[in-house]
Formats: structure tokens, sequence, C-alpha cells
């Protein structure tokens, strides 16, 4: 059970039962859906984009928790980044979750906006079967801002 | 509970089939494993696998070809396999066992052949909301290419087959009924017998996908009545990449060959082929040799089991798990039929599918999670998923009983 509790942390079980940012918030400008088709989890992002920057960001869906903690946490981490630091958070978050890199102890990573606030998601790495579930809300949005919203993100 | 286990009539002797699988000693997670997913895949006893390694390190060549000592030893073990499995559907002939990849492969060979020789646009193919997505799509993919007709089946909220809709969409333009035996995500067995009276009537040909049917059901494919029966040979205790499709003989000489290759000609010239009769006419290039060999002691297993006893067993098992899980606070059960066997689908109110197997995981339970390929379920229920604990010839009480405690944890962290 210990080791579940790195997975399944305070954290994430109180973003998966109470949400930041649910609910499609107008106005928006990029959308895109993405779909696990593993576990059936379904998701949408909304964001709102302008001069390159991330207005806002919401999303809706139903999905596990992890993903639903991690969708939830996305959305707080990215809200006001430019696009180009949201391309090099999800990247790192990528490498992180994927166990390729490790979060720091440097203040740029434990400071306002560093990347230690997704510490709590690294848990997946050791469940090589989750890691989907902790990325499709990243995916999607990243497909979002790619103006790919067209498409269904589709991750297995 | 445990204390009013009822005296076992028939003696199953569970501990001596459990003696058989060597990975259900396995440690998982540091925990005692309690198998339950092996409606997705069953284990394999120790009798599968040394005959894969007895045909590996002593007996193997390629079949039907050479005249030498190894190449006639493996084609005599491999031939003899059809018979097996002859006796184990009762087939009236065993030159109506076509061997496959699996129950998907012979659904495949049926709609590629069968259904583009004959069927037309305006003609009807009928399968039910239940089915696997490997009895769906193949027949998807004919209808988009000849204009024929999907027509759907529903279910009703137990989970039994609808008849008098089934009935009511049964007509002259049916050509076939493709069903399943017993639903995977659900475990519904369905009056097969009865469907394939009512659909001979209509002048319809029927198609029963046995995958899930056939490790839990006495299956005569002559007193069913129907006219195609394929299964896996990874769900009956054999190795994956195996299976078989069953078909009358006279439909099995009427269908023409889907793929070509050796193995399946009498003689080929560069003008003209003539094919070899069936089933080889079906049996392109070199067979999964070795797998067959281990579907056929995967059958020799199964037919050699106590099968009042285990019919008993799975019974009395199914029974006690859904009792068990009907004290879990919280859990709905999908799929309550009257008639079902081996599958215990379900969802939480409070936790996702995923979420609970990977703390049942965390307990040595193994489930499955997630839509069993069968999506149109899911969609009638309105869930995305369930977890899907299922029964084989080994499981015991134990497993249910780790399961409960299982998901006692599972309320622990998110209830």
């Amino acid at each position: 059970m210990s080791d579940l509790r790195e997975l399944y942390q305070e954290v994430i079980l109180d973003h998966s039962k109470h949400p930041r940012n649910y609910g499609h918030r107008e106005p928006t400008n990029r959308d895109a859906k993405g779909h696990n088709p593993l576990c059936g989890d379904q998701l949408r992002i909304f964001a709102l984009v302008e001069d390159g920057r991330i207005k806002d960001v919401t999303f809706e869906g139903r999905g596990c928790a992890i993903s639903m903690a991690s969708a939830s946490m996305m959305t707080e981490m990215l809200k006001g980044r430019t696009e180009a630091e949201a391309d090099e958070i999800f990247r790192r978050f990528h490498a992180v979750v994927t166990g390729e890199e490790e979060i720091g102890d440097d203040e740029a990573e434990q400071g306002e906006g560093g990347l230690d606030k997704l510490r709590v998601l690294a848990g997946v790495r050791d469940y090589p079967m989750r890691v989907k579930c902790a990325t499709l809300a990243w995916h999607t949005l990243k497909s979002a801002l790619d103006a790919k919203g067209a498409e269904t993100v589709v991750t297995e | 509970m445990t204390a009013a286990e009822p005296m076992n009539k028939a003696a199953f002797d569970i501990a001596r089939v459990r003696a058989d699988f060597p990975i259900l000693a396995e440690r998982v997670r540091g925990k005692r494993l309690a198998f339950l997913d092996s409606a997705a895949s069953a284990q394999k006893p120790k009798q599968v696998i040394e005959a894969i390694v007895h045909t590996y390190t002593h007996e193997y060549a390629n079949v039907h070809r050479g005249v030498h000592y190894l190449s006639e030893r493996a084609t005599v073990a491999y031939n003899a396999v059809r018979a097996k499995v002859q006796k184990l559907i009762n087939a009236r002939d065993e030159n109506e066992i076509v061997f496959t990849s699996g129950t998907t492969d012979s659904i495949n060979l049926v709609a590629q052949t069968f259904g583009r020789a004959t069927l037309k646009a305006g003609d009807e193919v009928l399968v039910t909301e239940m089915e696997h997505h490997s009895n769906i799509v193949p027949w998807q993919m004919l209808r988009d290419e000849k204009g024929i007709t999907l027509t759907v089946v529903p279910f009703r909220d137990d989970g039994s087959l609808d008849m008098d809709a089934f009935r009511a969409k049964l007509s002259e333009k049916t050509r076939l009924v493709a069903v399943t035996q017993v639903s995977n995500a659900l475990g519904t067995i369905n009056p097969v017998q009865e469907i394939c009276r009512l659909a001979h009537a209509a002048g319809a040909r029927v198609l029963v996908d046995g995958a899930q049917g056939i490790p839990h059901l006495h299956t005569d494919v002559q007193a069913m009545g129907a006219d195609f029966y394929v299964f896996s040979g990874h769900k009956l205790y054999g190795p994956t990449g195996t299976g078989a499709l069953w078909a009358r003989a006279e439909l099995l000489d009427a269908m023409p060959p889907w793929k070509g290759g050796g193995d399946m000609i009498r003689s080929v010239t560069f003008a003209h082929t003539d094919f070899a009769e069936p089933p080889h006419k079906f049996e392109a290039g070199t067979p999964n040799i070795a797998g067959v060999i281990g579907m056929g002691a995967g059958i020799d297993w199964f037919m050699a089991l106590d099968h009042e006893g285990l019919d008993a067993h799975e019974e009395e098992l199914l029974a006690y798990g859904t009792e068990r899980l009907a004290e879990v606070p919280g859990l709905k059960m999908i799929g309550t039929a009257a008639n079902k066997c081996a599958v215990m689908s379900f969802v939480l109110d409070y936790a996702h599918p995923h979420d609970i197997g990977t703390i049942l995981d965390a307990e040595g339970v193994a489930v499955r999670t997630g839509h069993h390929c069968a999506q149109p379920v899911m969609e009638h229920f309105d869930i995305a998923a369930t977890v899907r604990p299922s029964l084989g010839a080994y499981s015991c009480r134990e497993d249910i009983d780790q399961l409960v405690a299982a998901l006692g944890k599972v309320r622990e962290m998110f209830g």
C-alpha cells in the first residue's frame, strides 16, 4: 500500500475529486479531443491563446484519477504561460513521468511556477501501463496549441 | 461464508488442477497471485508447455513437406490435432476443421470467403449488441465493400439477448447471423441452439463465436445446429496464435480460398492453380506447427478434466463471487442475466476501473479493466469501462476472497 500511496498521493486524489478549471469556459479559440482507447478515457481541452500566451485553459471529460488529476494540474500550471514555455513544460513533464529526467532541487524547479508542483505525478513512472493516463491531457493540449484541434488525439 | 461452503458433490479436485499450472505459484508484487483474467487469456498447464518444448526439442521440422524423420514426426503430431478439435466440438468430420491463428482470424476467413462470395447488396448480416469487436468489424468491412446491411439485435438491461427483437429483425433478407456463444464482457450465455433453429427457418446461416463459450460450455456443433463455429486456442489453455474454424463440409467445399500460397494447392502453373481440398485450401503457408500441437495438448488436458465436477465448481464459484461482490458498497454488477458463466463485470460508483485495476494489482489480483473490445456494450450502460474478474478451471474461492479484500483497499483510498 505504501507504494500505491506514491502513485495516489493526497494531492492527486484531491485534484481528481475536485478538478480545477473543469468545464468549458468561454471565450476560447483552441480546442482538441483526447481519447485513450485502453481505458476509455475521453477528455476535451479548451484554450484561449492570445499573442502567443495561454490566457485560459479548461477541460472536461471522464477518466481515471490519474488522468483527471493530471489534466487539472496541467491547467493550473499552464495558465498564463507562453506557448514556448508550455512546450518546454510539456517536454519536461513527459521526460519526468517516463523516468528519463528528474525534477531538480534548484530554485527554478522549486520556486513559484517551477515544475516541482508536478512531482506528485512522477509516481506513474513505476506503472508503465499508466503513463498514458498521465499524459493524455498534455498530448491533447499540445494538439490544440498546434492548431490540430480538429483531430482526436489517441494514446494507447 | 466460507464456513457455509457446500459439500463438493462431484469432488472436483481443484488443488490437483491448480498444480498443473506453474504460473499460479508465482508471487506478483510480493503477493499470492489471484489470477482472475482467464476471459482475456487462460494460463497454460505444464502439459501444454511441455508439448511445445518437446516439439522444438525432439520433433520439429516443417510439416507436409519433407520425407525425413523429423518432418514426418511433426506432421503426424500436427495432423492429430484436427481429430482432437473434431472430438472437442463433436464435428462430423475432421476435415471440417480449419486451423487459424484464432477467433479473429476465423471470423475474417468466413467474412472474406463465404461473405464475399455469397453476400450481395441488400443482404443482411445480423449481429448482437454484445458482440466482441472481432465479430463486428469484419462484417462492417464487408458492408462497406459489398453494400450489405449490418443489423443489430439489442440486449436487455440484465445483459440477456432480446429474443423478441431477434425474431422481429430476422427476415428473408437475413443471410447470416453472427452471434457469440457467451459474452466476454457480460458473461451472458446466449440460446444459440434456438437462434440456429430460428435463423435456419428464415433461410439464414449462423456463425457462432465460441471464444468465451468453449472453455465453459459443452459444445456440440451438430446439436447446436450452427453452420460456422470459431474459437481460440489461447482461451482454452493452449498457446496464442492458434484457433480453429469449423464449418459444414458443404460450406467449406463451396467457399473460395482466401490467402494464397504454399500448402493450399494441388498443382500450380503460371496459367492455373488447382486448389487443395478443405481444410488445406484455407491453410496457406507454413502453419503455427508447435502452436497447433500445443493447442492439441490443451484440448487433451481440458477433455481429461472431470467435467461434471468442473461445471459444478464453476457454477458454485460464480455464485459465490457474485454474492461476495454484492456485499461491496457502491458496486454495480454489469451483466446479471440468469444464464451466465465465468464473468463478473462491475463498476464502483467512487473509483474508475483503471484505478481499481492498479490497486487490485498491488494486492496480487489480476483482472481486466477497460471496454473488453465490446464498446457497444459499454455504450449500452453509458460507461467507459468495467472491472472484469473472470474464472478459469483453476479459479478458487481464495481468489474471490483476495479480490473482495483488495476492493476494501480501493474503498480506503477512493471511497
